[in-house]
């Protein structure tokens, strides 16, 4: 529904890496709205990426990431360094809309030349990202920012995908949220590159402190799974030298934030010294492939589908006529992609 | 899986009331509506807003003023929207404004006041009819 005069993706690619935000902002757009374009943009900008450092930023709701990364931003500003975040929050499941509200933590940010900030709704992913998280995070990367800031959304316990979207994963706790079993489930904190236990100045910060410590001295060091093929074969040890370091911070006040900012930085050391960081970037560039390909092939099946076949198949799975696996030999069979 | 075009709302308070009951049920709406809003919450400075309308490229900006300082405010987000290149977002208004500076917002180039007593609805089926939403694949209404 584009109503406006469109300058061509070309012109867009050239006016955002002469630094024009608002051409930056319409490449957004296109890149999240997917289709033709977006791969032409992607296209185009891929091999001006892979400089930034990718933070993910993710934890329960109201443990304060907002906050955090308003002041991590702040932080990173001062040591001249440019920020570009990506908040997320969730689309409605029944409506489609979606209230994207973390700017309201972010006032400090805004009219500053060195930070750009866009928020994003879910739009049917449940991983804890937008479902174009990591196309987002590639313009950003095109465009010079040298540290990009992803907030997931609120999450629960199993939404992971940060992991493979970001280098270095930070996972924020609060005071009282839970209580010390919590910390040995599997899930979100498995993924932690670094902890915070925000909100420090309230009553229970050292108890929440004390049991992501007892959790992290019970385990072995490497804990840092993705549930991915790939994974698997990993030789054991990979991160030794790595142990999770656990951080109180009152991002409200910026207290401990400088010293959050540190590890982050010294996370990144690690990883490119321990050859840690090729073997992510290969991970992330997989997820990304996977990304793709399961999109072109679905999109794919579907134009090879007659026209209806697909929802009249979806009903007959509903009403139990059929099993859903034969739906998919049905689907495939029609779109000719089945099995040699 | 086709390419899919959501209309993207900045919700925004600026001057100094900070009496966001208004912008907060607007903003309900206009997501039950299917419609992305970003709201940015209350105490917004004209440049904020314009900023933000630029960096997260949104097709509508809703402005919710009760201070009585809509006068004031509304030229310089204007003005300054249009220096940032958005000439072409749709601008609404809503809170108590005097039927005699309702033209007045008009000349500047604001599409719609609302005032009190105004029903979301009108105000989604005033953007969707702005934005040619309904020849369009339209979000679903609520």
């Amino acid at each position: 529904m584009n109503t406006r005069s469109a300058p061509s993706v070309e012109e867009l690619i050239t006016a955002a890496l002469a630094g024009d935000r608002r051409a930056l902002a319409r490449l957004i757009t296109i890149v999240e709205n997917d289709g033709e374009q977006a791969r032409a943009v992607l296209q185009r900008l891929y091999p001006h990426t892979g400089r930034a450092h990718i933070v993910g930023i993710t934890g329960a709701p109201g443990t304060g990431k907002s906050t955090l990364v308003n002041a991590m931003a702040r932080e990173y500003r001062q040591r001249g360094m440019t920020v570009g975040i990506i908040a997320i929050d969730p689309t409605s499941p029944f409506s489609g809309g979606a209230l994207l509200g973390d700017r309201v933590r972010m006032k400090d940010l805004v009219g500053d030349p060195g930070v750009y900030i866009r928020s994003m709704a879910t739009r049917g992913s449940l991983g804890g990202l937008a479902r174009a998280t990591d196309d987002v995070v590639l313009v950003l990367d095109a465009m010079g920012f040298d540290r990009i800031l992803i907030e997931t959304v609120g999450v629960g316990q199993a939404e992971v995908d940060i992991a493979s979207s970001a280098h270095t994963v930070i996972v924020v706790e609060a005071p009282g949220l839970g209580d010390d079993i919590q910390a040995i489930k599997a899930g979100v904190l498995e993924i932690a590159d670094i902890f915070v236990v925000n909100k420090a100045d309230r009553e229970g910060a050292d108890r929440t402190f004390m049991a992501l410590q007892t959790m992290l001295g019970l385990g072995p060091r490497t804990v840092r799974h993705h549930g991915r093929a790939m994974r698997v074969d990993m030789p054991e040890g990979t991160h030794e030298g790595w142990r999770p370091p656990i951080f109180k911070t009152v991002a409200t006040r910026g207290e401990g934030v400088p010293e959050l900012v540190d590890a982050v930085e010294q996370h990144r050391h690690f990883l490119e010294e321990s050859g840690e960081m090729a073997r992510r970037e290969s991970e992330r560039a997989a997820h990304l492939l996977d990304h793709i390909l399961r999109d072109a092939l679905m999109a794919r099946l579907l134009e090879r589908v007659p026209e209806g076949n697909f929802e009249a198949t979806v009903e007959r799975v509903a009403a139990r006529e059929i099993d859903p696996y034969a739906a998919v030999e049905h689907l495939m069979h029609e779109a000719a992609l089945e099995a040699e | 899986m086709a390419s899919s075009r959501k209309v993207r709302v900045l919700v925004a308070k600026p001057g100094l009331d900070g009496h966001d009951r208004g912008a907060k049920v607007v903003a309900r709406a206009l997501r039950d509506a299917g419609f992305e809003v970003i709201y940015t919450g209350i105490r917004q400075t004209p440049e904020a807003i314009a900023e933000a309308a630029l960096q997260e490229d949104v097709d509508v900006v809703g402005l919710s003023i009760l201070s009585g300082a809509h006068m004031a405010l509304v030229p310089k987000i204007m003005r300054l929207l249009k220096e940032k290149g958005l000439n072409d977002v749709l601008v609404l208004v809503g809170g108590i404004i005097p039927d005699e500076d309702v033209p007045k917002l008009k000349a500047l180039g604001v599409k719609g006041v609302f005032g009190p007593g105004t029903l979301t609805t009108d105000i989604i089926a005033f953007i969707r009819r702005e934005l040619n939403l309904d020849t369009e694949e339209a979000p679903k209404a609520a």
